[in-house]
C-alpha cells in the first residue's frame, strides 16, 4: 500500500491512471494531476508512461533480436541465439500452418506482436507498487507500467492490424472484390442491406475484439494484483503468488491469441471467400 | 482510461518495430536456420554415404583377406610340394650315387679278383710247367705246349 492516508478507492484509481501529458483547458500544457484532468485534456494528450514502457520494451525486443541477427550463425548456436531461434521457429510454424500465401510481412509482424505483447504483459508480474513508488519518489505522480492495460496501446495495435486487413483485402481482391464480399455474402444479392450490415459488423468486430480482449484480460489481471496489494503485507503472498503463477499463463496466452488472430485475419484478407 | 494520442503513438511505434523486425531480424535468422537445415541434411547424407563406403570397404577388406589367405595357402602347398620334390630328388640322387659307387667298387673288386686270378693262373702255369719239367726231367717245348698249358690255366 502506498501510505496509510489514502483510501482503498483512491489507491486503486491512482494505480489505474496513466501519466498523461497534454493541453489542459485551464492549466495549460503539462501533466495531468488527476484522472479527471487527464480526461479533460481530450484526444490531444498522450499517455507518457504507456509510450515509454511500450517503446522501451519494443527497443529491448528489437535490440536483443537484431543483436542475434547480426552475429547469427548456421553453425552451433549460442544460448541467446538458441532462445531467439526457438521463438522464431515457433512463430514461423504458426504462420505456415495458417497463412498460405507469399507475404514477407506476415511472419515478422506475427513475431513482433507475440514478443512485444508478451514483454508488455510481463510487466504485470512486477509487484504493483515497486515502479510507481520509485516514480513517486522522483516526483512523478502516476506511473502505469503495463502498457497493455491501456486501451490506447491495444487499440493502436489492433487498428494497425485493421489497416493491414483493409490494405491486403483491397490489394488482393481489388476494391470491387472487397466491396462485393461485403455486399453479396452470405445471402446473395437480394439481401444486400442485410449482408452489408452483417459483414461490416463482422469486419469492425475484428480490431475491436483484438483490442478489447487483450486490454480486458490484462486490465482485470492488474486490477486483481492491485486488490491483493490492499491486503496486509504479510498475507498478500497467499493470493499474489498463485495469481502471478496463473498470470504467467495468461500473459503468454494473450500474446499468442493476438498473434494467431492477426495471422488468421491476414489469411482471410488474402483469400477469396 | 481515455482514448487519446497514445493510440496513434502506439500504432507508429508498432509499425516501426514491425518494419525493423522485417528488415533486420527476420531474414538473417530464418536464413541461418535454413542454412543450418541444409547443412544438417548434407551432414546426414554424408554420414549415410560414409556408412555405405565403410560397408563396401569392409566387404572389400574381407574379400582381400580371403584371397590372400587362399594365396598363402596355395604358396605353402606349393612350397611343401617343392620341398618333398627336392627331398625325393635328393633321395634319388643319393640312391643313384650310391649305386654308382657300389658298381664302381664291385668293378674294382672284380678287376682285383681277375687280376689276382690272372696272377694265380700264370703262377699255377709256371708251377705246373716247372712241376712237369721236374717230373719229366726234360725240358718241355714251351712253344709246343703253350696251348696245352693255356688250356689248363683257363680251366683253373
Amino acid at each position: 500500500m502506498a501510505s496509510g492516508t489514502v483510501t482503498s478507492s483512491e489507491y486503486i484509481s491512482h494505480h489505474l491512471t496513466n501519466l498523461t501529458f497534454g493541453n489542459h483547458p485551464e492549466n495549460g500544457l503539462g501533466f495531468a494531476h488527476t484522472a479527471v484532468e487527464a480526461a479533460e485534456m481530450g484526444f490531444w494528450a498522450i499517455n507518457v508512461d504507456t509510450m515509454l514502457w511500450s517503446i522501451g520494451l519494443g527497443v529491448l525486443f528489437t535490440w536483443l533480436f537484431s543483436k542475434v541477427a547480426k552475429s547469427v550463425t548456421a553453425g552451433v548456436p549460442g544460448n541467446t541465439q538458441n532462445f531467439v531461434e526457438t521463438l522464431i521457429e515457433f512463430v514461423e510454424e504458426n504462420v505456415n500452418s495458417i497463412f498460405h500465401h507469399k507475404n514477407a510481412l506476415i511472419a515478422p509482424l506475427a513475431l513482433t506482436i507475440f514478443v512485444w505483447i508478451f514483454l508488455m504483459n510481463t510487466m504485470d508480474l512486477v509487484p504493483v507498487d515497486w515502479i510507481p513508488y520509485i516514480a513517486g519518489q522522483m516526483g512523478i505522480h502516476f506511473m502505469k507500467v503495463v502498457p497493455t492495460t491501456d486501451i490506447n496501446a491495444t487499440m493502436g495495435m489492433a487498428l494497425s492490424v485493421f489497416g493491414l486487413i483493409l490494405y491486403y483485402s483491397i490489394k488482393m481482391k481489388g476494391i470491387g472484390g472487397f466491396l462485393g464480399e461485403l455486399a453479396f455474402q452470405p445471402l446473395g444479392k437480394w439481401m444486400l442491406p442485410f449482408n452489408l450490415f452483417l459483414e461490416i459488423v463482422g469486419l469492425l468486430a475484428k480490431p475491436i475484439s483484438l483490442a478489447l480482449r487483450l486490454f480486458g484480460n490484462m486490465y482485470a489481471g492488474e486490477m486483481i494484483f492491485i486488490l491483493i496489494a490492499l491486503l496486509p503485507f504479510w498475507i498478500q503472498w497467499v493470493l499474489s503468488v498463485p495469481w502471478a503463477i496463473f498470470h504467467i499463463l495468461v500473459i503468454t496466452l494473450q500474446a499468442f491469441i493476438f498473434m494467431v488472430l492477426t495471422i488468421v485475419y491476414m489469411a482471410m484478407a488474402h483469400e477469396e471467400h | 482510461m481515455n482514448i487519446n494520442l497514445t493510440i496513434i503513438g502506439q500504432a507508429i511505434a508498432f509499425a516501426i518495430f514491425v518494419m525493423f523486425c522485417m528488415k533486420y531480424v527476420w531474414p538473417p535468422i530464418t536464413g541461418a536456420l535454413a542454412e543450418r537445415k541444409k547443412k544438417i541434411a548434407e551432414g546426414l547424407d554424408a554420414a549415410e554415404r560414409a556408412q555405405r563406403d565403410l560397408q563396401l570397404a569392409q566387404e572389400k577388406a574381407v574379400a582381400n583377406m580371403r584371397e590372400s589367405k587362399e594365396q598363402a595357402a596355395a604358396i605353402i602347398e606349393q612350397a611343401n610340394k617343392r620341398a618333398s620334390q627336392l627331398v625325393d630328388e635328393a633321395k634319388e640322387q643319393a640312391r643313384v650315387e650310391a649305386e654308382r659307387i657300389k658298381t664302381a667298387a664291385q668293378a674294382e673288386i672284380e678287376q682285383d679278383v681277375n687280376r689276382a686270378k690272372e696272377t694265380l693262373r700264370s703262377q699255377v702255369a709256371a708251377l705246373a710247367v716247372a712241376g712237369a719239367e721236374k717230373i719229366l726231367e726234360k725240358s718241355v717245348d714251351k712253344a709246343a705246349h703253350a696251348q696245352l698249358v693255356d688250356k689248363l690255366a683257363a680251366e683253373l
